[in-house]
């Protein structure tokens, strides 16, 4: 599913091209209709996507509440590619992104 | 300012110290020396390409992601902006600095300018580096003239 997103996210970039662009990208993508998820996804200029997959059944997660996570996510990410032991395209086992994100997921659930 | 004094002074002293501890000091060793500031710079640059655009909004072609570079990359590190791009729009740029901070203390003229590749060697690969993160793969050479003004060239890779 994860998957499928990411064709999706590279379909908007390159449609965005020449129009007004805006870096952050929000979109709600119901992949297929019978689950009911609901993707978002996050391009940085780095061409670094970020993809979040949300259960439906909670309905309290705001627009903006979704762009300060992907905001934080992408602060963490940065604080993880400027650390000298990472070799950026390794796979991140930075102990403080970990924890970052379990404590988004579960202020969220 | 302060801040702009304390990288000066650290880059003076890695190429010192790079330089005062050859074991090979014919053209074999000095080539090692220049990767490795090179390979310095390039893992910087790296790390800056991720955290300088994070409130920029997407590049949309290649001059962004060079005016980018001119502009905040430089003024980041160097307090100053590029004085000078040029392009011959098929993949090559060149940038230029009349008064390149990394140069600027040391003289005025022809003088030192066989020692002046390895005060450059670092932000060729600074250049590279973010490059780099931003999707573009590249080579970068500089060259001097007479201090303080350096030119350093971009060469895109087409994959």
């Amino acid at each position: 599913m994860v998957h499928t997103s990411l064709d999706v996210v590279d379909e908007k970039i390159s449609a965005m091209g020449k129009a007004l662009v805006d870096q952050r990208e929000l979109y709600l993508g119901l992949l297929y209709p019978t689950e009911d998820y609901k993707v978002y996804g996050y391009v940085t200029n780095s061409k670094v996507k970020f993809v979040m997959v949300v259960d439906s059944s909670n309905t309290a997660l705001r627009d903006n509440e979704i762009r300060s996570m992907f905001r934080k996510l992408h602060n963490s990410y940065t604080d993880v590619m400027c650390n000298p032991f990472y070799n950026p395209g390794d796979r991140i086992q930075s102990r403080a992104f970990d924890s970052m994100v379990t404590s988004m997921m579960i202020q969220v659930c | 300012m302060a801040d702009a004094a304390l990288f000066e002074f650290l880059h003076t002293e890695m190429v010192a110290e790079l330089w005062a501890h050859h074991s090979d000091p014919g053209p074999g060793g000095q080539k090692m020396s220049l990767s490795v500031l090179e390979g310095m710079g390039f893992r910087v640059g790296q790390a800056l390409g991720e955290r300088l655009p994070q409130e920029t909004l997407a590049f949309r072609e290649e001059l962004d992601v060079l005016k980018f570079l001119c502009k905040d990359l430089w003024v980041a590190v160097f307090q100053k902006q590029m004085d000078s791009l040029r392009t011959n729009h098929q993949g090559t740029y060149v940038l230029q600095d009349n008064s390149f901070p990394l140069l600027i203390r040391m003289a005025s003229g022809l003088q030192y300018l066989e020692e002046a590749p390895k005060f450059l060697a670092f932000t060729c690969g600074l250049l590279r580096g973010t490059l780099s993160t931003l999707g573009i793969k590249s080579l970068v050479t500089a060259s001097v003239a007479s201090l303080p003004t350096c030119k350093f060239q971009v060469v895109i890779q087409k994959t």
